[in-house]
C-alpha cells in the first residue's frame, strides 16, 4: 500500500485491527515520509530506529484490542518522554533526557501507540509562529516560508504533511487551535483539568492544557478518549465522568443552541474571516442548530489579562532553570554570576521578555496594579461565559483573525504577534474546551478555521458539533508536497 | 507609564538574567509597548470583583503521606551539568 500515510488515524486503526496492515508497514511508511520531509523542520529529535523495532515487536504479538494498536506517533517536544531528549524548544534543555514519562504520553503508549520522535515548538511554548524555537523555524506544508502557527507548530506541520497520523500539542493561549487553523487541521483544547499536566514542561500552570491535533474530528475524538484521564500526580486534574468521545461521537446536533458573540467582530478583521464566520453560521443551521446572538462584553480585555497572568506564572515556573540540577550551564565567577549567565545564554529573547514582564508584574509595589487586577478581570471574562451558557450550548467564532503569515513578518513586533491569539485566549482564561476545524480558504488559498467553544467538561458536545459541521464544510487541504525533492 | 533603563536593570536582577546596555534598551522598548497594551485593563472598575486564581473549581484532594518512589538518586543526578559523588556542584559560595 503506497498511500498508507494518506490514511486517517481511524482508517489505520481499522486496517491494523483487520490485519490488512501491520504496525511495521505503517510505521515504515511514516518514517520514510518523515525522512523525506526534513525541510519542514517539524522534528527536533527523531527516534525512527526504536520506532521500527517497537513496531516489529508489536507485530510479533499484536494486541488488537487496544485503541491505538501499533500506531506510530510523533509528539510535541514539551512532553517528557523517558530516555528520549525533551527540549521544550530551548537551548537550556538541549541535553535534557527525562527519567520519567508524562501521563498523557503514557496513556497513549498504554493503548499501543509507538513514539516516532519529538516535534518542534516555540521555546517553552511561548510564541504563535514557531519562530522562537532554538531549533529553527518550521515550514507550513501549505506553502514555502509560511509559518505553521505556534506554539505547537511542529505538531501542526507534521499532521498536515502526514508525517504522523495524529499528534498531541499543548494550548496555553491558543497553541493548539491557532496552528490547526493555519494548517487546515483539527485541534482540540480540552477543559482545564481534563488532561494531566504531569510531565509537561510548565509554561503557565493555570492555563496549560494538552490536547489532540488531527486530520479530522473523528480522529481527534478518539485520541481525546485516550489522553483524558484523572491523575493524582496533577493537583488540578479533575475527577469528572469522561465520555468515550470517539464511540459516542454523533452528527445529530439538532436543536443545539449555538451562540454568536458580537464582540468577536474586531476592528481590522479581514472580510474573508467575516465571510467564513457567516458561512459557518449557515453550516450550523443546516445541521439543525439554532443560532442565538450573545454578548461576551469583556472579550477585548482578554489579551491584556493573558499577558499579565501567563508571564507571571512563567516567571515563577522558569525560575527552576538555574544551571544546577539539569539543563544548560554557563560558567560564572560566582554562584549568582553563573545563574545570570546561564539564564541569559540559555533562554531565547521571547522567553527572557516574558520572564521580565512576569517578574515585574509580581514585584513589590506592582502586584496589586497588575497581577491582582488581571485576576479580577479574568473573573469578569469567566462570568461572561457563565452568563452566555445560560442561553446557549456552545459558541461559534473564527479561530484566528487572519490566515498564516510569512516567516519573519511579525517577529519584530511582539504585540502584533500576540494579537494572533485574540479569539483563543479567552477560552484558556475561562478554562473551557475549544476546538478549531478547517472551514475554508482565503484568496491566497491558505486555510482558515472556525472555533467552537463549549461549556466546561462538555467536550463531547463540541466534538459532535464539529463532526456535523465538518461533513457540511467538506474541506480539502491543498498540499502539493513541494518540499519533497 | 514608562519603563526606564534603571527599572530594566532592577527586573533583570530579580529575574537573574544578565542584561547588557544594548539588550536593556531593546527590552525597554518592547516592554513599554507591551505595557501600553496592558494598560487597557485600567478602563475597568474591579473594586468589588473577586480575583480568579484557578478555574478548576475543586478542593485539593488529600492523600496519605507515604513514599511512593525510592532510590531515585541516580535518576535525580543523571541530568546534572556537574556533580561529584552524590552532590550537585556549584561555584564556591562560602569562603
Amino acid at each position: 500500500m503506497s498511500d498508507i500515510t494518506k490514511q486517517s488515524l481511524s482508517e489505520l486503526v481499522e486496517n491494523i485491527k483487520g490485519k490488512k496492515l501491520s504496525s511495521s508497514e505503517v510505521t515504515k511508511a511514516f518514517v520514510e515520509r518523515s525522512e523525506k520531509s526534513k525541510e519542514l523542520n517539524a522534528y527536533i529529535t527523531e527516534d525512527y530506529a526504536n520506532a521500527l523495532n517497537k513496531a516489529k515487536k508489536f507485530d510479533e504479538k499484536p494486541n488488537l484490542d487496544l485503541k491505538l494498536p501499533g500506531i506510530p506517533m510523533a509528539v510535541k517536544d514539551l512532553f517528557c518522554t523517558r530516555d528520549l531528549r525533551t527540549t521544550a524548544g530551548s537551548k537550556i534543555l538541549n541535553n535534557f533526557v527525562p527519567t520519567y514519562e508524562s501521563t498523557v504520553t503514557q496513556n497513549i503508549w498504554n493503548e499501543g501507540a509507538i513514539l516516532m520522535g519529538k516535534l518542534n515548538c516555540d521555546e517553552f511554548a511561548m510564541g504563535s509562529s514557531n519562530e522562537t524555537s532554538f531549533f529553527g523555524n518550521v515550514q507550513n506544508p501549505i506553502d514555502k516560508n509560511l509559518v505553521p502557527g505556534g506554539s505547537s507548530g511542529g505538531s501542526s506541520s507534521a499532521v498536515a504533511a502526514q508525517l504522523t497520523p495524529i499528534t498531541i500539542g499543548t494550548d496555553t493561549g491558543g497553541s493548539i487551535r491557532q496552528p490547526a487553523s493555519f494548517t487546515g487541521t483539527v485541534g482540540l483544547k480540552p477543559t482545564y483539568g481534563s488532561c494531566s499536566r504531569y510531565g509537561i514542561v510548565a509554561f503557565a500552570s493555570s492555563l496549560d492544557q494538552a490536547g489532540p491535533m488531527a486530520q479530522n474530528v473523528k480522529d481527534c475524538a478518539l485520541l481525546q478518549e485516550v489522553i483524558s484521564t484523572y491523575d493524582e500526580k496533577d493537583s488540578t486534574s479533575i475527577d469528572f465522568k469522561r465520555n468515550e468521545y470517539g464511540k459516542e461521537l454523533t452528527k445529530d446536533i439538532k436543536g443545539k443552541k449555538i451562540g454568536i458573540p458580537k464582540e468577536y467582530r474586531v476592528d481590522g478583521m479581514p472580510k474573508e474571516i467575516e465571510d467564513l464566520w457567516k458561512k459557518g453560521i449557515e453550516y450550523a443551521k443546516d445541521c439543525g442548530a439554532e443560532i442565538i446572538d450573545i454578548s461576551l462584553p469583556h472579550t477585548n480585555y482578554a489579551l491584556p489579562t493573558y499577558y499579565i497572568v501567563a508571564p507571571a506564572e512563567a516567571s515563577s515556573n522558569l525560575a527552576r532553570y538555574d544551571g544546577v540540577k539539569y539543563g544548560f550551564r554557563a560558567e560564572g565567577e560566582n554562584l549568582i554570576d553563573m545563574y545570570e549567565k546561564t539564564r541569559s545564554e540559555g533562554f531565547g529573547a521571547e522567553v527572557q521578555r516574558r520572564i521580565m514582564i512576569g517578574t515585574y508584574v509580581l514585584s513589590s509595589g506592582y502586584y496589586d496594579a497588575y497581577y491582582l487586577k488581571a485576576q479580577k478581570v479574568r473573573k469578569l471574562i469567566k462570568n461572561d461565559f457563565d452568563d452566555a451558557y445560560k442561553k446557549v450550548d456552545a459558541i461559534l467564532t473564527p479561530s484566528t483573525p487572519s490566515s498564516a503569515f510569512k516567516i519573519g513578518e511579525k517577529t519584530n513586533d511582539p504585540v502584533s504577534m500576540y494579537l494572533n491569539d485574540i479569539f483563543t485566549v479567552p477560552v484558556n482564561l475561562a478554562g473551557l474546551p475549544g476546538i478549531s476545524i478547517p472551514a475554508g480558504h482565503d484568496a491566497k488559498g491558505y486555510p482558515l478555521g472556525l472555533q467552537i467553544i463549549g461549556k466546561a467538561f462538555d467536550e463531547q458536545n463540541i466534538l459532535n458539533i464539529a463532526y456535523a459541521m465538518e461533513e457540511k464544510i467538506n474541506f480539502k487541504n491543498n498540499i502539493t508536497d513541494w518540499w519533497i525533492k | 507609564m514608562s519603563i526606564d533603563l534603571k527599572t530594566i536593570k532592577h527586573i533583570s536582577k530579580l529575574s537573574r538574567i544578565s542584561v547588557d546596555e544594548k539588550k536593556a534598551e531593546k527590552l525597554a522598548g518592547d516592554l513599554n509597548s507591551i505595557f501600553d497594551f496592558i494598560e487597557k485593563l485600567n478602563e475597568l472598575k474591579t473594586d468589588n470583583v473577586e480575583p480568579l486564581t484557578s478555574v478548576a473549581e475543586t478542593t485539593l484532594k488529600l492523600r496519605s503521606d507515604e513514599v511512593k518512589s525510592k532510590n531515585l538518586r541516580d535518576q535525580v543526578l543523571k541530568n546534572s551539568p556537574k556533580e561529584n559523588e552524590d552532590y550537585f556542584v556549584v561555584p564556591k559560595v562560602i569562603e
